[in-house]
C-alpha cells in the first residue's frame, strides 16, 4: 500500500511526513533509471516547445518561398523546405503544439470516462458492472486502431474528429484496467471502515477507492499518450486529419509522402520526430512502471 | 475438449449480435442523408429518392437489419458505387493479398521476437538483454507508416532492391510485412522476456537443473513451454494491432488489399463497402481470438475445466 500512497503523493505533490518521505524514495529510485529520466527530460523539452514553439521559428512555417522548392537540408533551412519552398523546421516546431496537444487532450478525455467507467463498474458490481464490461467488449472486438477509423468515418475527416476517435479507442482498455484495480482495493479495511462510518457512494468511491487506483492509472496513461501520438499521426497519415494548410507532424509526412524520391527529408524529419517523442513517453511510463511496481524490486 | 470449443463459440453469439447492429447502425449515425452524400450535391431529387430506395433506407430499420445480415451470410453484401461493382467482387482479389501480408508479418515477427525474449532473459542484465531490450522499445515507438517509407526509400528507392509498391511478385511483400510486423516483434520480445524471467526464477526449474538436465532442455522444456501460454495470449490481442497495421501499410505501399479498399472507400464516401470491411474485420479478430483460445485450452488443461 506504501507504493500506492507513493504514487497519490507523486501525482499531487503533496509532502508526506519527513521520517519516511515516500516521495524522496520515488525520486530516487526513479533517477537510477537514466533511459527513464531521458525520456522524462525530452517529454518536458517537447512540451515547452508545444508551448512556445510557434513564437521561435526561424521563418514563419507558412511562408511560401518559390525560390526554395523542395530544397534539401542546408545551413539555411536545416530541415529543407516543402513543395510550396515551406521551412520544414519552422512546421515540424510550429506544429508540436497541434499534434502533441491532440494526442494528450485525446488521452486525457478517453482516460477520463474509461476511469470513471471503471470506478462505477469495480465499485457498484452485478448488472451495472455487466453492463459496463460488455459494451467494452463489443469496442474491443473492433481490431487496433480500426474503431477510430470508423468513428473518423462516421463523423467525418478533421483534427478535433481523430481526437474524438483516438479518445473513444482508449475508453475501454481504461474502464478495464480501472476496475481491475479497484476489484484489488475494495476488499480493504479501510474501504469498508469508510463505509460503515456512513461514507455516501460517491465518496467512498473517489476520496477512498481511486487514490487506490493512481498506479495502475499513472503508469497506464503515460504509456498510452505514446499510443495515441502514435494512433493520431496514423490516421493524420491516412489522410483523414489535418488539412493540408495546417503545420501537423502526420500530415506534413504525409504530403511529403508524395516526395519521397526527389526530396526524403520531407518525410524522414517529420518521422524521427514522431518516433523520438513517442519513444520518450514509452521510457518514462517504462521507467515509473518499473518504480511503482514493488514486485519487481 | 470438444465441449470446451462449443461452449467458447456459443459465448461468441451474443457479442457478435450486437457488433452486427453497431456497424449496421453505422450508415445510419452519418450526419445528414447518407443517400444525398453518395449522390452528390448537384444531383436532383429523384437521384436521391432513387438511391435512398435502393439502399433499403425507406424500409423500417429491424427490415433493413435482417436484408442486411441476411445478404452478409449469402455473399451478397451490397453494392459499391464508386466501382460499379457489388461488394463481393471488390473483396475477392484482395482479401488473399492481405491474408498472405498479415501471415508474413506474424511469422517473422513472432519469431525474431521470440527468440530475442529467451535470448534477453537468459542473459539478463547483460549486453545482449540491453541490446535486445533497446530494439524492443524502439520497435514499440516506431510509426509503421514511416518505417515502411524508410525501407522504401532505402531498399527501393537508393538501392533498387525491392518494388517500390505493388504485390506483383513475392519481393513486393517483403518491406511492407517488415513495417507491419516490427512493433508486434518487439511487443513478444519484452512479453517473452518478462514471462520467462518470471519461470525461470521458479522451483521446477531449480529442481530440473539438480537432476542434471542439460541447460537447452531446461529453457526450452520446462520455461518455455510455461512462458508460451503468455506467448500466445499476447499473440492473439497482436492480431487486432496487426489488421489495423494492414490498413496504414497497404497504403504506402499502394497494395491493392482490404486496408487500402478500407481507406479508399471511406474517402469515396462509399458506405456499404466501409460497412462490410469493418463487419468482415472484426468478424476475422473475432475468429482469431477463439483460435487463440482453443490453442490455450490445448496447452494448458486448466483452462477447459473452468
Amino acid at each position: 500500500m506504501a507504493d500506492t500512497k507513493q504514487a497519490a503523493a507523486a501525482v499531487s505533490g503533496e509532502e508526506l511526513p519527513k521520517a519516511q518521505s515516500p516521495v524522496k524514495q520515488f525520486v530516487k529510485k526513479f533517477l537510477r533509471r537514466k533511459t527513464a529520466v531521458i525520456g522524462l527530460l525530452f517529454i518536458i523539452f517537447i512540451l515547452i516547445i508545444a508551448v512556445i514553439g510557434p513564437h521561435i521559428t526561424p521563418y514563419d512555417p507558412n511562408e511560401y518561398d518559390y525560390g526554395a522548392i523542395l530544397a534539401g537540408p542546408s545551413a539555411k533551412h536545416i530541415w529543407g523546405t516543402d513543395e510550396f519552398g515551406r521551412d520544414v523546421f519552422s512546421r515540424i516546431v510550429a506544429g508540436t503544439q497541434l499534434s502533441l496537444g491532440t494526442a494528450l487532450t485525446a488521452s486525457v478525455l478517453g482516460t477520463a470516462v474509461g476511469v470513471v467507467l471503471g470506478l462505477i463498474a469495480g465499485f457498484f458490481g452485478g448488472l451495472v458492472d455487466s453492463f459496463i464490461m460488455r459494451v467494452c467488449d463489443v469496442m474491443f472486438a473492433f481490431p487496433g486502431i480500426l474503431l477510430a477509423i470508423a468513428i473518423v468515418a462516421i463523423i467525418g475527416p478533421g483534427i478535433t474528429n481523430i481526437m474524438i476517435g483516438v479518445a473513444v479507442f482508449t475508453v475501454p482498455s481504461f474502464a478495464r484496467i480501472i476496475r481491475g484495480a479497484v476489484l484489488e482495493v475494495r476488499g480493504e479495511l479501510y474501504v469498508e471502515v469508510a463505509q460503515s462510518i456512513g461514507c455516501k457512494p460517491m465518496r467512498t468511491m473517489f476520496v477512498h477507492i481511486f487514490p487506490g487506483t493512481m498506479q495502475a492509472l499513472i503508469v497506464n496513461f503515460t504509456m498510452n499518450v505514446g499510443g495515441a501520438i502514435l494512433s493520431a499521426s496514423s490516421l493524420s497519415f491516412l489522410g483523414f486529419g489535418a488539412s493540408v494548410t495546417q503545420a501537423e507532424w502526420g500530415a506534413i509526412l504525409s504530403q511529403g509522402r508524395n516526395y519521397l524520391a526527389i526530396a526524403p527529408h520531407l518525410v524522414l524529419f517529420p518521422g524521427l520526430v514522431i518516433f523520438l517523442t513517442v519513444l520518450a513517453f514509452n521510457l518514462f511510463g517504462d521507467g515509473l512502471r518499473d518504480t511503482l511496481d514493488p514486485k519487481l524490486n | 475438449m470438444g465441449k470446451y470449443v462449443v461452449k467458447r463459440i456459443l459465448s461468441m453469439i451474443p457479442l457478435l449480435f450486437v457488433i452486427s447492429v453497431v456497424i449496421f447502425m453505422f450508415i445510419h449515425l452519418i450526419p445528414g442523408d447518407p443517400a444525398r452524400q453518395i449522390a452528390g450535391a448537384d444531383a436532383t431529387i429523384g437521384e436521391v429518392q432513387a438511391i435512398r430506395e435502393e439502399l433499403g433506407l425507406t424500409k423500417p430499420l429491424v427490415t433493413q437489419y435482417v436484408e442486411w445480415v441476411g445478404g452478409f451470410l449469402t455473399g451478397d453484401m451490397g453494392v459499391s458505387y464508386t466501382n460499379n461493382t457489388t461488394v463481393i467482387e471488390l473483396l475477392t482479389p484482395r482479401l488473399p493479398i492481405t491474408i498472405y501480408l498479415t501471415i508474413c508479418s506474424i511469422t517473422w515477427s513472432a519469431l525474431l521476437g521470440i527468440i530475442i525474449g529467451v535470448v534477453a532473459a537468459i542473459n539478463r542484465g547483460k549486453a545482449l538483454d540491453l541490446i535486445g531490450m533497446v530494439i524492443a522499445i524502439a520497435g514499440i515507438s516506431l510509426p509503421n507508416f514511416w518505417l515502411g517509407l524508410q525501407l522504401m526509400q532505402i531498399f527501393s528507392v537508393n538501392m533498387g532492391i525491392f518494388p517500390t509498391g505493388g504485390v506483383e511478385t513475392w519481393q513486393g511483400y517483403i518491406l511492407p510485412s517488415l513495417a507491419m510486423g516490427a512493433g508486434i516483434m518487439s511487443i513478444l520480445a519484452r512479453v517473452t522476456r518478462s514471462s520467462m524471467i518470471e519461470n525461470l526464477g521458479k522451483d521446477y526449474i531449480r529442481t530440473s537443473r539438480a537432476k542434471g538436465l542439460p541447460e537447452s532442455k531446461v529453457i526450452m522444456r520446462h520455461a518455455f513451454k510455461n512462458s508460451s501460454i503468455d506467448v500466445i495470449t499476447v499473440t492473439a490481442l497482436q492480431i487486432g494491432a496487426l489488421i489495423a497495421g494492414s490498413v496504414v501499410v497497404e497504403t504506402v505501399f499502394s497494395i491493392p488489399g482490404m486496408g487500402r479498399l478500407l481507406v479508399d472507400s471511406i474517402g469515396y464516401r462509399d458506405y456499404e463497402v466501409v460497412q462490410a470491411l469493418i463487419l468482415f474485420f472484426s468478424l476475422e479478430y473475432m475468429v482469431i481470438n477463439l483460435l487463440a483460445d482453443v490453442l490455450y485450452g490445448v496447452i494448458n488443461p486448466r483452462v477447459r475445466y473452468e
